[in-house]
C-alpha cells in the first residue's frame, strides 16, 4: 500500500494519552486477574505514559526501544508469574513500543485519505478494534478449551505445571479416555449413524418441499410455508415435549428412527429456506426446454434443475447436518439411552462429572468441523473451475 | 451429472443402514439409570460387568437420575416406561412409592439371603425406609477444605462454613434448602436433637435463612455433584459441601490439597428402585438383577470403586481395599467411628412433609 497521506510527528500532548488509554484497557485486564481492576487501570495508563514519553523523546531509537521495551516487560512477567507471564509481557511490550513510535510518527495518518477529519480517523480505528474485539470474543472460549484438553489432571484448571510448560502438566489421556472408552464410543457411533440419516431425510424433503412451494400456483403456499418452517421458530423444548408424547403412544421413542425423524423435522425448515433461495434465481424456461425436448420431469429434475441448485441444496444439508450433530434437548426426550449421542454424552458429562474428556471431544469436533467445511469450499471451487466460473 | 448420482447412491445406502441397524436388538437388553461419573463407574464395575458376563444380558447406562421423578411421571403418563432399573436416593424413592411409580418389593422373597442364612429383612435393618425400596449403599453429605487456604487452623467444626472472619473466600453449598437449613441451625445454637422442631415453625425456618444470610455473598451455589470438586481443584472456594465419594477421589485418586471435614455430616440412603409397568419379561429380568446386585458380595465389592457404606450389615467386613490405589477403604467411609463422631440423619419423615414449603422460601430467598 502507497502512504495516501503525508505524515509528521505529532505532539507530546496527543500521543502520550492515548497510549495511556491502551495502557489503562491493558492495564485493566491484567488487573483484574491479580485482584485489583482499579489499581490496574491506574497502574497501567501511568506506566505505559511514561514508557511512551521515554522511548519517544528519550530513546528514540524505535528498533532498541521496542526490543528492549519487550524484553523488559517479558523479564517483568517472568518475575511475576513464570514462563507464560513472560510471553504476555512480551506481547505487550513488543505492542506498546510499535503503538507508541507509530502513534508519534504520525504513521497512524498514513494509509487514510488526506480528507479525512481527525474525528473521521479516530472512527476508522475504533471501527477496527470493535471489529478485531468481536472476533477475540468469538474465537477465545474455542481457543481456551483446547489446551485445557491436554490437561494431566482431571479438572478444567490451567495448573501450575501447565503455565509453566512442564511437559508432566500435560498429558494425551483425555483424548486416550475418549478413544477407549464404551460410553464415548457408543455416543460417537449413535452421532455418526443419526446425523448423515437424517441430513438426508431433511435433504429429500426439503428439496421437494421448496420446489413444489416456488410453484406460482400451489395454493396456500405461505401457511404451508409457515408449518414447515414453524420447528425453527417454536421453542425446542415444546417441540421435544410433544414429539416425546405424540412417539411414546406411536412406539417410536426410544428408537433409531424416532430420533432420525424428529432430527429431520428439524433439519426440513434449513433446507427450505436456503433452496427456497437459490430457486428464486433459477429460470423456469429451463425446465420448459428440456420438456419441450422430451425430457420427463423426472430426468429434467435430475439433469437441469438439480445440478443448478445444488449450491443450496448442499448448504441447506450442512445446516442440517450440524442441527443433528449439535442437538441435545430432543434427543433428550425422543431418545432413551440406546440413542445417546455425542452431544447428550457431553452433556450429562458436564453435569455429573466435570471431566476434560469433553474438552478432548469439543477439541476434536471443532477440527473436523473445519477441516468439513474446508472440502466443501475446495469441492466448490473445484465444481466452479471445471464449469469456467472461476471465482472472481 | 456424476455428484448427482454419487448423492443419490449414499442417500439409498445410509437410509438403508441406519433403518438396518435400528431396533435389531432389543431381546436381552436392559436399561440401568444411575447418577453417572464415578458412581456409575463403581457400579459398573462391581455389579454391571459380572452379571452381563454371568447371563450375557446387556446393560445400557443411562445417567439421568436427578430427573428420575419428572422422567418416570412423564414414561407413566406416556405409556412406555424404558427403564428397567432406576438408582435413587431414598426420599425419592418415598415419592416414587407414593404415587405408585415404583414396584413394592418383598425383601425376603426378592432379595438374596445374607451367607449366614440372616434373611435380608434383617440384614438390611433399619435401612429398608420404603416399601419400594431397595438401599445400596450409606453416603453423606458433607464438608471438604482446600488445606493450602486454610493457615495453620484447619476447621475442625461444620460451623467454619459460617465463619468468615477466621476463614475468608467463598464456599460452595447446594442450591437446596436440605442440609443448609439444619448446619446453618446447629450453628446458630440450636440443639442437634432439637433442629427438626425448630424447622418446623416459620420463625425456625427464618432463624435459618438469616443465617445462611450472613455468608450469603461468599456462597457459590452448586447444583451438580460435581461442581464442588471442580471448584475446589480450582481454589476458587476454600470450603463446600458435596458426597463425600466426590471428595475421596479429590483427595485419594487426584491428589489435591483438600482435607475431609466430617463433622456434622449428613447420613443418607441410595438404592434401587424397579418402575412400575413393566412387562413380564422385564420385570423378571430387572428383579433378576436386583437379587445378584445387592447380595452380601456384591455391595462389599463397590466399596473397592467408591467410598460409599455397603447398606447389607453383613457386607461390612468384607470392604477390602481400594481397586487401584490399594488403601485401605474401612477408614474412608461416612460409618467409621472416627468419621461418625457427629453425624446427622437425613430426616426423611420431616422433609416429605415439608420439602415444598421450605423448597419456595429458600428460593425466593436466594434470588432476593
Amino acid at each position: 500500500m502507497v502512504a495516501l497521506t503525508p505524515i509528521s510527528r505529532t505532539p507530546v500532548s496527543f500521543y502520550v494519552p492515548v497510549v495511556a488509554a491502551a495502557g489503562a484497557f491493558a492495564g485493566l485486564l491484567v488487573g483484574t486477574a491479580q485482584g485489583s481492576s482499579l489499581l490496574g487501570i491506574i497502574l497501567g495508563a501511568a506506566l505505559m505514559a511514561a514508557v511512551a514519553y521515554v522511548l519517544t523523546q528519550i530513546i528514540k531509537e524505535e528498533k532498541a526501544g521496542i526490543w528492549g521495551l519487550t524484553a523488559l516487560l517479558a523479564v517483568a512477567g517472568f518475575l511475576m508469574g513464570g514462563i507464560a507471564a513472560a510471553l504476555i509481557g512480551a506481547a505487550f511490550g513488543w505492542f506498546f513500543g510499535w503503538f507508541s513510535f507509530w502513534l508519534y510518527e504520525g504513521r497512524y495518518r498514513a494509509k487514510v485519505a488526506p480528507y479525512l477529519t481527525p474525528r473521521q480517523v479516530l472512527w476508522h480505528f475504533t471501527f477496527r478494534v470493535i471489529c478485531g474485539a468481536i472476533l477475540v470474543f468469538l474465537i477465545t472460549p474455542i481457543l481456551v478449551v483446547m489446551p485445557l484438553s491436554f490437561n494431566a489432571e482431571d479438572f478444567f484448571t490451567f495448573t501450575p505445571e501447565m503455565l509453566r510448560f512442564d511437559p508432566a502438566g500435560y498429558s494425551m489421556k483425555h483424548y486416550e479416555d475418549f478413544f477407549t472408552n464404551s460410553d464415548w464410543q457408543g455416543a460417537l457411533k449413535n452421532s455418526i449413524r443419526i446425523a448423515p440419516a437424517a441430513t438426508l431425510l431433511s435433504v429429500g424433503f426439503g428439496t421437494l418441499a421448496a420446489i413444489g412451494l416456488s410453484q406460482p400456483h400451489v395454493p396456500f403456499r405461505r401457511a404451508i410455508m409457515a408449518i414447515l418452517i414453524s420447528p425453527m421458530i417454536v421453542p425446542l423444548i415444546i417441540s421435544a415435549a410433544g414429539m416425546y408424547f405424540f412417539y411414546s403412544r406411536i412406539g417410536l421413542q426410544g428408537t433409531y428412527a424416532g430420533v432420525v425423524l424428529a432430527h429431520a423435522a428439524l433439519g426440513i425448515p434449513f433446507v427450505i429456506i436456503t433452496v427456497t433461495a437459490t430457486l428464486v434465481g433459477f429460470d423456469n424456461s429451463l425446465t420448459r426446454a428440456a420438456a419441450n425436448m422430451g425430457a420427463n420431469p423426472v430426468t429434467t429434475f435430475f439433469r437441469v434443475q438439480m445440478p443448478l441448485i445444488l449450491p443450496g441444496v448442499i448448504s441447506g444439508g450442512l445446516f442440517a447436518f450440524i442441527t443433528s450433530f449439535d442437538e441435545v434437548v430432543v434427543v433428550l426426550f425422543v431418545g432413551s439411552a440406546g440413542q445417546k449421542t455425542l452431544p447428550w454424552q457431553m452433556f450429562t458429562g458436564l453435569r455429573e462429572q466435570i471431566s476434560p474428556t469433553i474438552l478432548a471431544v469439543a477439541t476434536i469436533l471443532v477440527i473436523v468441523s473445519i477441516a468439513l467445511l474446508t472440502v466443501v469450499e475446495l469441492l466448490r471451487r473445484r465444481s466452479e473451475r471445471l464449469r469456467g466460473m472461476s471465482p472472481s | 451429472m456424476k455428484l448427482t448420482k454419487t448423492l443419490m447412491a449414499s442417500t439409498a445406502l445410509t437410509v438403508a443402514a441406519g433403518m438396518a441397524t435400528a431396533d435389531g436388538h432389543m431381546a436381552n437388553e436392559m436399561t440401568i439409570v444411575s447418577w453417572g461419573g464415578a458412581y456409575s463407574n463403581s457400579q459398573q464395575k462391581a455389579y454391571h460387568d459380572p452379571y452381563m458376563e454371568k447371563t450375557g444380558v446387556n446393560i445400557i447406562n443411562d445417567s439421568s437420575s436427578s430427573e428420575a421423578v419428572a422422567k418416570l411421571r412423564a414414561m407413566n403418563e406416556a405409556g412406555n416406561v424404558t427403564w428397567d432399573v432406576v438408582d435413587v436416593v431414598a426420599a425419592d424413592a418415598i415419592r416414587l412409592c407414593d404415587e405408585g411409580l415404583a414396584m413394592e418389593i418383598d425383601p425376603d422373597e426378592m432379595l438374596a439371603a445374607a451367607p449366614d442364612g440372616t434373611s435380608a429383612e434383617d440384614d438390611f435393618g433399619d435401612l429398608l425406609v420404603s416399601d419400594c425400596f431397595i438401599p445400596q449403599i450409606v453416603y453423606s453429605t458433607t464438608f471438604g477444605y482446600r488445606t493450602d487456604m486454610v493457615g495453620d487452623t484447619p476447621p475442625t467444626s461444620v460451623c467454619a462454613v459460617f465463619d468468615t472472619e477466621a476463614y475468608p473466600g467463598k464456599r460452595a453449598l447446594e442450591k437446596n434448602p436440605i442440609n443448609n437449613m439444619e448446619w446453618a441451625l446447629l450453628c446458630d445454637g440450636v440443639a442437634k436433637d432439637e433442629v427438626y422442631d425448630v424447622l418446623e415453625t416459620e420463625e425456625g425456618q427464618q432463624q435459618a435463612l438469616d443465617k445462611l444470610a450472613t455468608i450469603k455473598d461468599d456462597v457459590i451455589w452448586w447444583s451438580a455433584g460435581a461442581d464442588t470438586p471442580q471448584l475446589l481443584a480450582d481454589g476458587e472456594i476454600v470450603m463446600g459441601s458435596t458426597y463425600n465419594g466426590r471428595l475421596f477421589s479429590v483427595i485419594e485418586e487426584q491428589n489435591q490439597p483438600v482435607a475431609m471435614l466430617w463433622d456434622a455430616q449428613v447420613f443418607d440412603l441410595d438404592g434401587w428402585i424397579i418402575p412400575t409397568g413393566l412387562s413380564d419379561e422385564r420385570k423378571a429380568r430387572a428383579l433378576d438383577y436386583i437379587m445378584f446386585a445387592t447380595d452380601t458380595q456384591r455391595l462389599a465389592d463397590q466399596a473397592k470403586y467408591i467410598s460409599y457404606g455397603p447398606a447389607r450389615a453383613s457386607s461390612a467386613p468384607l470392604v477390602s481395599t481400594h481397586a487401584d490405589l490399594g488403601i485401605d477403604m474401612a477408614p474412608h467411609m461416612p460409618t467409621d467411628p472416627e468419621n461418625a463422631k457427629n453425624t446427622f440423619l437425613y430426616n426423611y419423615e420431616f422433609w416429605a412433609d415439608y420439602r415444598d414449603d421450605i423448597d419456595a422460601k429458600f428460593q425466593a430467598w436466594l434470588a432476593q
